[in-house]
């Protein structure tokens, strides 16, 4: 029976092993540090997506209002600094173009992003919006190498510059990309920027993650000290049980 | 006053009866071991699906327009909205690990054999039904995964000759699936489905208190006390309801480990394709089902004809109901089983967890070949169960615990 | 095998503390679920302020705007109206305004900020029914000095909202945070603050 038990346990732990492997990507994913309590980051990230996403993407889950309270930011700054339309705190974020014009213009409405972060993953987005280069055979005369044939614009490219694509040589695993034109950030500076995007992507898809995590360990104090009076108890029940012989 | 109100009751409803007759009075071997928690802790877990269910139902619209958009609404305008949600999302999953591993206790230590084949029998059924409610409770996000899951699993039922086109038009209500089907998916999870659960769970009790618990060393017990004194069995109460409280705050850390650290569990437990709205148009690139689905998912894809595919899968779980007459062993409890059971017991969940991993990932042919072998495996455990456990030489079973 | 007694005190002891404890997670526990009956962000956001515009109400007249899904009126008081509303205090349950159903700045004798303007939440503090608007004095009954009449169950209230004495309802209409934004303009759900001055209607 503990011989059964144990094979059982390591047939488990083979399968929970086996299941956690990466997903197929054209180019290895990038890390995106994700700092859920850092709010300057936060800040920056949210200022970044109102001026440069949220013209074509909402954020339609997520009310300005949420956002600002999360993130400390005063509704006095809130209206000066994040709101581009004539939305009231309480709105959600949506953008001011409208699906039909979209269709029009990128040939797909651009997604709605409050979960893309649960969707494609941090280290997915971060990696996306590294991997824009020079092609001037797409309609907005940028590419993508994780994402192929990307309908998006690069929105980012005054601030990272314009980036061209290496053919691919024998020693190289993967494809790589260098800078032609500087932006107006420097590489670092821009690393930084994206990774506070994506870091304020994470916070739309699960907004309520640090208060989650705040309550869970106040749960599971709560619980470990239930289970060892639980302990003690059926310790104390069952001593005269198991004292009886056989 | 509390003690007049307490014999005006009791005159009137067997109150003191039932208590004594599910609890104090009701008699179990002394020998239960962790396997033995799991059938309170699937009780525990029904009702916290029905108690976290009655909340999310009062914020939910079940409509294909705002069905998706409520559950954000759920998960971030309802106060501890959240919390609720991965209550219910986490305690799907669990409902099945706990459920799966109540029935390999069962195969363990044969307590579906002769006298509780009626309770197993039932627990089978209500298995069954809860497949059928986590199915339809899946759709309710109206995410791709729960669109195009729902659209599969429907499809299945037009496999079925003559009547099967027809059959899936009725269950969808629509020729896709669509609002109509969300409706009915609705009604069905939240309270037909749930309704029929307390009904056989009833059961399932009534029957396991009339014949007895089993025990690990799978022995008759004498139940009647000899002067009150038996050492052999135990009342439930206090000893067990004691021990499964115990069981409860551990089995609470694990749970609530998930709950508030890792609710998606990585991808599983909530995939990231189902935090895109349901798109009829745009079926997405990698599609399976929910986790505890693709044992019998796994099987289908690896038969290479779509009648044939849907039959081995129904075949898969209407064997379960029948293995308490497949099994000939003249003992209970795989301890002093020979070495023939053990073999095939290991294959099986061997077989039962490899079907699972290959359901989740992409076909290639070798997981194909894969597929196939676990699907002969498990159906093997089964159909030679005749044979393997009247063969084989059993110990010699002790007389007490 | 051991015959010492059970240790009756220790099990004592342990039943009550898994109890207390116990009880005290079960009482956490549905906390978030109680917590999620209240108001949700959505509802809050749609409990935003609404501004009327008032250029158009002529005195005597009375407009009803939606404010959280209630009823709010806003009644044009004549100056008789406002001049009749201390002759009937005898007959009156709080003629004073002591219940507190009214914001600090519209606790006076015509329970509003401007004496022109009556801001109510019109729903009748029996049980929750909207009254209507019968200004005329002697419509209801000879004495009746113009006011509110509720349907359901026959209350009744002066042209302050206050709540003659026996019948059902029992306190005054309630008066609902409000400002003047200028003269004609008025901003429900916002509360008036002191170094607004009140502009005068007329």
């Amino acid at each position: 029976m503990r011989k059964s038990l144990i094979l059982f346990c390591l047939a488990v732990g083979l399968f929970l092993f086996s299941i956690t492997q990466a997903a197929d990507t054209p180019i290895k994913l990038q890390q995106a540090h994700i700092y859920p309590s850092d709010k300057p980051s936060l800040q920056r990230g949210a200022k970044l997506f109102m001026n440069y996403c949220s013209g074509c993407h909402s954020l339609q889950y997520m009310r300005y209002q949420r956002i600002a309270e999360d993130l400390g930011i005063s509704e006095k700054l809130l209206k000066e600094n994040l709101i581009f339309s004539a939305a009231k705190p309480a709105d959600p974020v949506e953008s001011a173009l409208l699906a039909r014009d979209a269709k029009n213009w990128f040939g797909v409405v651009p997604p709605d992003l409050t979960l893309i972060a649960k969707i494609r993953g941090v280290d997915w987005l971060y990696t996306f919006l590294q991997a824009f280069y020079q092609d001037n055979n797409r309609p907005w005369g940028v590419n993508n190498l994780l994402f192929p044939e990307v309908a998006m614009p690069h929105v980012l490219a005054p601030l990272q510059g314009i980036q061209v694509y290496s053919a691919l040589k024998p020693e190289q695993p993967q494809p790589t990309l260098s800078l032609e034109q500087p932006g107006l950030l420097t590489t670092r500076e821009y690393d930084q920027a994206i990774n506070d995007l994506v870091n304020f992507l994470a916070y739309t898809a699960a907004p309520e993650k640090l208060k989650r995590q705040y309550l869970g360990m106040g749960v599971l104090l709560f619980l470990a000290i239930f289970a060892i009076l639980t302990y003690l108890l059926k310790r104390e029940y069952w001593k005269k049980i198991n004292e009886r012989s056989f | 006053m509390a003690v007049k109100l307490s014999r005006w009751l009791k005159q009137r409803f067997p109150i003191e009866k039932t208590y004594q007759e599910n609890l104090t009075h009701y008699y179990v071997p002394k020998n239960f071991n962790v396997w033995y928690l799991l059938g309170s802790l699937a009780l525990f877990i029904f009702g916290l699906q029905i108690f976290t269910g009655i909340f999310l139902t009062m914020y939910y619209t079940p409509t294909a327009k705002e069905a998706f958009a409520s559950i954000e609404f759920i998960m971030r305008d309802v106060n501890y909205g959240w919390l609720i949600r991965y209550l219910h999302s986490t305690g799907a999953s669990f409902f099945f690990i706990v459920i799966y591993l109540h029935m390999f206790r069962s195969l363990l230590y044969g307590s579906h054999k002769r006298p509780r084949e009626l309770v197993w029998l039932l627990g089978m059924l209500l298995y069954l039904v809860l497949l059928a409610e986590a199915f339809m409770g899946y759709l309710l996000p109206w995410g791709q995964m729960s669109y195009w899951g729902a659209q599969v699993i429907t499809s299945l039922f037009s496999a079925i000759p003559g009547i099967g086109p027809k059959l899936t038009l009725w269950m969808r209500g629509d020729y896709t699936v669509a609002d109509a089907t969300l409706h009915r998916f609705f009604a069905l999870h939240i309270i037909a489905m749930p309704l029929i659960m307390i009904f056989l769970v009833r059961l399932h009790i009534k029957a396991l208190h009339y014949v007895g618990a089993n025990n690990p060393t799978g022995i008759d017990l004498a139940m009647p006390m000899v002067n009150g004194k038996n050492n052999q069995i135990i009342p439930f109460h206090p000893y067990y309801t004691i021990k499964d409280l115990g069981g409860l705050a551990v089995f609470l850390l694990i749970f609530v480990v998930i709950v508030f650290f890792a609710p998606e569990f990585g991808g599983y437990f909530l995939e990231p394709t189902n935090f895109m709205p349901a798109d009829p148009l745009q079926t997405p690139s990698h599609i399976a089902p929910i986790w505890y689905m693709t044992p019998f998912y796994a099987m289908l894809r690896a038969i290479p004809d779509k009648l044939l595919g849907v039959m081995i899968m129904a075949a898969a779980i209407a064997i379960l109901f029948v293995v308490p007459w497949l099994d000939r062993s003249p003992v209970r409890s795989i301890r002093y089983r020979g070495w023939m059971s053990k073999v095939a017991l290991f294959i099986f969940s061997l077989s039962f967890l490899g079907l699972g991993y290959l359901g989740l990932v992409d076909v290639t042919p070798l997981r194909t070949v894969f597929a196939r072998i676990f699907t002969t495996g498990y159906f093997a455990f089964f159909l030679l169960m005749p044979f393997y456990t009247a063969l084989e030489k059993t110990k010699l079973l002790p007389e007490r615990l | 095998m051991s015959n010492e007694p059970i240790d009756e005190k220790r099990r004592k002891f342990l039943v009550a503390a898994t109890a207390v404890v116990g009880g005290i997670g079960v009482l956490a526990a549905s906390l978030p679920f109680a917590t999620s009956l209240l108001p949700s962000a959505k509802a809050q956001a749609g409990a935003a302020p609404v501004e009327v515009d008032l250029s158009h109400l002529q005195p005597g007249q009375m407009l009803t705007v939606e404010w959280r899904g209630k009823p709010v009126w806003i009644i044009y008081r004549t100056p008789a109206m406002i001049e009749d509303l201390h002759k009937h205090q005898d007959q009156l349950r709080d003629p004073e305004s002591l219940v507190e159903q009214q914001p600090e700045y519209a606790h006076n004798e015509h329970r509003s900020l401007n004496p022109d303007y009556l801001v109510l939440i019109g729903i009748c503090t029996h049980l929750g029914c909207s009254p209507k608007y019968v200004p005329n004095a002697h419509e209801l009954s000879p004495s009746w000095p113009g006011g509110f009449y509720c349907p359901c169950h026959g209350s009744t209230f002066d042209l302050a909202g206050r709540v003659f004495k026996n019948v059902p309802a029992p306190i005054n209409l309630a008066v609902p945070p409000y400002t003047f934004l200028d003269e004609k303009r008025i901003l429900i759900g916002s509360d008036w603050n002191p170094g607004q001055g009140i502009p005068d209607g007329r």
